[in-house]
């Protein structure tokens, strides 16, 4: 390999990874190692709703309407016992959760990885390539980003569905929905690496490989990405709080997953019904879990964000 | 000067135009509007004939060229889904969502400048480290779960507000305002709160970091030589120079406070343009997309060009440069 080993080999490069100032202000950080913490626990549960989750609340032979509205911590007319309470269906509400934080994890995780690669891309090829192409690249991400990214995902998610056949509109919606935020999203991106290509591109060891032959493509990939992709970290991690919270928007506007698939956002629309009556679970807990996912992954990107300046050290 | 401006128009005029085609390609392949207007039952020389009619069938330049001088006009279709013109849909709604984004970004302004204010001459007191941290967690929440907690407080609770709808409102010609009636008033208090604390964060610690900026500079310790008094040095000095970004910031605003006004709408089922173009998403009804599409990008263009001519007079510096 390429890269100079510590004669301890692998043992030396996990050592040196926790000797590394990445590590030292996360071990310093307390607000950091909670929201990891509670990042990872919130992402963990949803991986394993199926195994962990008391009920199956999607599959309609479980269900009984007798369960309907039954107060958290408490065992309904039929004797079934809900920690959070159940919704109007009779469906348990933590088992909704899981399964819905899971919908939303997905989408989100899925849209900011969309978004990174087209944006990280194009960066790459705008800041390197310069002329023409940069010029209409960035100016496509002027005014994308001048316009709300709520209202873009809203358009190209209308858009979509106007052109896929409504027989396919159930298996490919969540698909089309991770599609509309990662397009909504990348321009973030793009803009970043593109100026810090435009930095990179004037070095020397950028000018030395070109010499030696090395086809533009590899030069992007293999010498400049590493060393551009410190700040694509950080807003991909506040990319994917501001992925899950556009999520969480579009289902609650009814735009968004479709109802036998329901997310956070599902959750929290089908909740506000029930305010009025009194119901106040069915809405609270999925609001409260989104509230924790996203305030966690944000304050972990604005930890990432301080750690990885040069400035602030 | 001029040229400065006849740039921005110019430049003005180029996204307007991308924002049309990408507007056209959308009304004209998105959906086949002969299908949504006679029906699957048609035959499909019925069909041919209609298209031909219509001028469906002409070169993409003569629809599109067709597509913008009735744009122009104000024309844009009729809506599948209400089988009205949307232009007339539009402006029936419209004042509604300007009532609101006037509102909240009054409050905004009002709150922020206050508190931006308060937070940079006090930069050591607990309440300016609570209030940065307020703000922080309220640029976190989603804004429909800011909007649910306000119902769930103000009209589930204490049932002081109503939680959905314009209340009455009495009609000025073709404008319908709710600011006449004491139901309107109360009904626009809740929405625009939910609207305005985004922006109020944003003005609040952009007006912070001008004013510790500008605190700093020599010409503040020249007026505190000179002995004046704290509050003419804070307020007649200090804050009047804050204050341009701080107008072209919440001008800039104004076009996302429209925009994102679908989803505070859609949370008080408030019947501005917003909502119309919910729905009209989730029907996937091409036109009224496609209109109000158009409609946010002028609105956008044409703020973005008035802030840009006004920063201009605004600030000499721009000039010296000789308009870049």
């Amino acid at each position: 390999m390429t890269d100079i080993a510590t004669p301890e080999g692998r043992q030396g490069r996990i050592a040196r990874f926790f000797d590394s100032d990445i590590v030292f202000s996360y071990r310093r950080s307390p607000i950091a190692i909670l929201a990891s913490i509670v990042a990872l626990g919130l992402i963990l549960a949803a991986v394993l709703a199926p195994w962990i989750a008391p009920y199956d609340p999607f599959n309609p032979r479980t269900l009984n309407l007798m369960d309907g509205f039954t107060k958290p911590m408490s065992s309904s007319f039929a004797g079934n016992y809900f920690l959070l309470g159940s919704d109007h269906q009779g469906r348990d509400v933590l088992s909704t959760i899981l399964y819905g934080s899971r919908v939303s994890l997905l989408v989100g995780l899925s849209a900011t990885l969309f978004a990174m690669t087209l944006g990280v891309g194009l960066g790459l090829v705008a800041g390197y390539r310069g002329g023409l192409l940069d010029t209409v690249i960035m100016r496509i991400a002027d005014i994308q980003l001048s316009f709300p990214a709520i209202l873009i995902a809203l358009l190209i998610f209308g858009v979509a569905r106007g052109l896929i056949p409504a027989s396919q509109q159930e298996n490919v919606v969540l698909w089309v929905l991770v599609l509309a935020i990662g397009l909504s999203n990348w321009a973030q991106f793009a803009r970043t690496v593109r100026g810090a290509t435009m930095v990179e591109r004037q070095k020397d060891y950028v000018s030395a490989a070109r010499i030696m032959g090395v086809p533009p493509f590899f030069i992007l990939i293999k010498h400049i990405l590493p060393n551009v992709i410190g700040p694509v970290l950080v807003i991909a991690t506040i990319g994917l709080a501001l992925a899950i919270i556009e999520e969480a928007t579009l289902s609650y506007l009814g735009v968004g997953v479709p109802p036998t698939q329901p997310s956070l956002g599902t959750l929290i629309r089908i909740g506000q019904q029930f305010l009025f009556s009194g119901e106040w679970w069915i809405l609270a807990f999925p609001a409260f879990t989104l509230i924790l996912l996203a305030l966690s992954v944000n304050l972990l990107g604005d930890w990432l964000r301080d750690a990885l300046n040069p400035r602030l050290r | 000067m001029l040229a400065f401006i006849l740039r921005r128009l110019g430049q003005s005029i180029v996204v307007m135009l991308v924002v049309a085609v990408v507007s056209f390609l959308m009304f004209r392949y998105v959906g086949d509007p002969i299908i949504s207007m006679v029906g699957q039952e048609a035959s499909i020389a019925d069909q041919e004939a209609l298209r031909d009619r219509l001028g469906l069938n002409d070169p993409f330049y003569v629809q599109f060229f067709r597509f913008i001088t009735n744009a122009l006009q104000g024309q844009f279709g009729i809506s599948y889904r209400l089988q009205q013109p949307v232009t007339e849909l539009i402006l029936s709604r419209l004042p509604a969502t300007i009532e609101l984004a006037l509102v909240s970004a009054t409050m905004a302004l009002a709150v922020g400048l206050v508190l931006g204010v308060f937070t940079a001459l006090r930069p050591r007191s607990w309440s300016t480290g609570a209030i940065m941290s307020a703000s922080l967690v309220g640029v976190s929440l989603p804004t429909f779960l800011i909007g649910i907690g306000l119902i769930y407080i103000f009209a589930v609770e204490l049932k002081w507000l109503p939680s959905f709808g314009r209340g009455e409102v009495v009609n000025l010609g073709w404008w319908r305002t709710g600011f006449l009636t004491e139901s309107g008033l109360r009904s626009i208090i809740l929405p625009a709160i939910t609207l305005s604390l985004f922006q109020m964060t944003l003005i609040m610690r952009l007006v912070r970091a001008e004013m510790l900026e500008v605190l700093r500079q020599d010409y503040i310790k020249f007026a505190r030589a000179r002995g004046l008094s704290k509050r003419a040095i804070n307020f007649g000095h200090a804050l009047k120079n804050t204050l341009v970004p701080v107008i072209t910031i919440t001008g800039l605003q104004l076009g996302s406070v429209i925009a994102f006004a679908i989803v505070t709408e859609t949370v008080f089922q408030w019947p501005g343009v917003g909502s119309l173009f919910v729905n009209s998403v989730a029907v996937v009804d091409v036109p009224v997309m496609a209109a109000y599409l158009m409609f946010v990008a002028f609105i956008f263009v044409a703020i973005n060009l008035i802030v840009d001519v006004l920063y201009y007079i605004v600030d000499p510096r721009l000039r010296v440069a000789g308009g870049r």
